[in-house]
């Protein structure tokens, strides 16, 4: 079976999202813009603050630090309404490659997994690939048993985003 | 790579999931079994709306269900397909969202280089 690699189909703001193997999961995406653009909003604290944490979420960034380069460190900080504590998600950046490619790792819990997101641009487009690889099998199975997305535990996801609306069905995985 | 057999799998669980009534039911079963009749009330619908939107579950392996006597009682299906379904879908969701913010920052950006880049060109 011929498979269309993501890089192939007609740029489009489509998000996939496949279990790739066991313990990897793989997001997609085609933005409209130059990679060094991309790049910059996913390396730049007061960008990330702008997209990461959606008003539709329900969660509030408190602080964003990110010390973008090879062993460098990032701490975000939200607020939920839903919790009285602040969050923390933290980690190491393994590999910095404007425009092309970022390496974090994901250590606010044990079994965090290491997110690599690879920004390949063509005629002005930015093709965006992000794997989230978990240490096994196990950790993978775990986290999606938890209900826990991203590091955001259960009660930040189900009734903000599982229940915001019906999800779009036809293009899950085109 | 991902199967075929998978796919199949997945958009059968998609379009059991996209519906949030029956959302709501998978919610509710991952705090306790439930009978038809238990979460027809507590979502406000007849019996048989609720036999159908559970059926529905049912077919897509999300749900099992077992009669004893009159009672018709509802758990999440085994081996886990619900908790990948549900994770991935909404993993999808979480990103999707974001990126939707990132379009309208990845936009911005490209119009103050434009203006930026005007600006010392003249």
């Amino acid at each position: 079976m011929d498979a269309v690699r993501p890089s192939e189909q007609t740029p489009q703001p489509v998000t996939t999202t496949d279990r790739h193997s066991e313990r990897e999961v793989v997001v997609t995406r085609t933005f409209d813009g130059p990679a060094r653009i991309i790049f910059a909003a996913w390396t730049t604290p007061e960008l990330l603050m702008k997209w990461w944490a959606p008003a539709s979420f329900g969660i509030r960034f408190l602080s964003c630090e990110a010390d973008v380069r090879p062993g460098g460190t990032y701490r975000f900080v939200f607020a939920h309404p839903q919790s009285g504590e602040p969050m923390a998600f933290v980690g190491r950046y393994l590999e910095v490659e404007p425009p092309s490619r970022l390496v974090w790792t994901n250590e606010e819990s044990e079994e965090g997994s290491v997110t690599t997101v690879t920004f390949e641009e063509r005629d002005g487009k930015t093709h965006l690939v992000l794997r989230d690889l978990y240490p096994s099998k196990e950790s993978l199975d775990e986290a999606m048993a938890s209900g826990s997305i991203g590091g955001y535990p259960e009660q930040f996801n189900q009734l903000d985003i599982l229940l915001k609306g019906a999800p779009d069905v036809g293009s899950a995985r085109v | 790579m991902v199967q075929f057999s998978q796919l199949r799998r997945f958009d059968t669980s998609f379009a059991a999931i996209s519906d949030a009534t029956r959302r709501g039911v998978l919610e509710q079963l991952g705090r306790a079994d439930a009978s038809i009749s238990e979460l027809a009330q507590r979502f406000d619908m007849t019996l048989t709306g609720m036999k159908k939107h559970v059926g529905v579950l049912e077919q897509a392996g999300l749900v099992t269900t077992q009669k004893v006597g009159r009672v018709r009682t509802c758990r999440l299906g085994v081996g886990g397909l619900r908790e990948e379904a549900a994770w991935i879908e909404r993993y999808r969701q979480m990103w999707a969202a974001r990126f939707e913010d990132l379009d309208k920052i990845v936009e911005q950006l490209k119009q103050k280089e434009s203006s930026d880049g005007r600006s010392t060109t003249e």
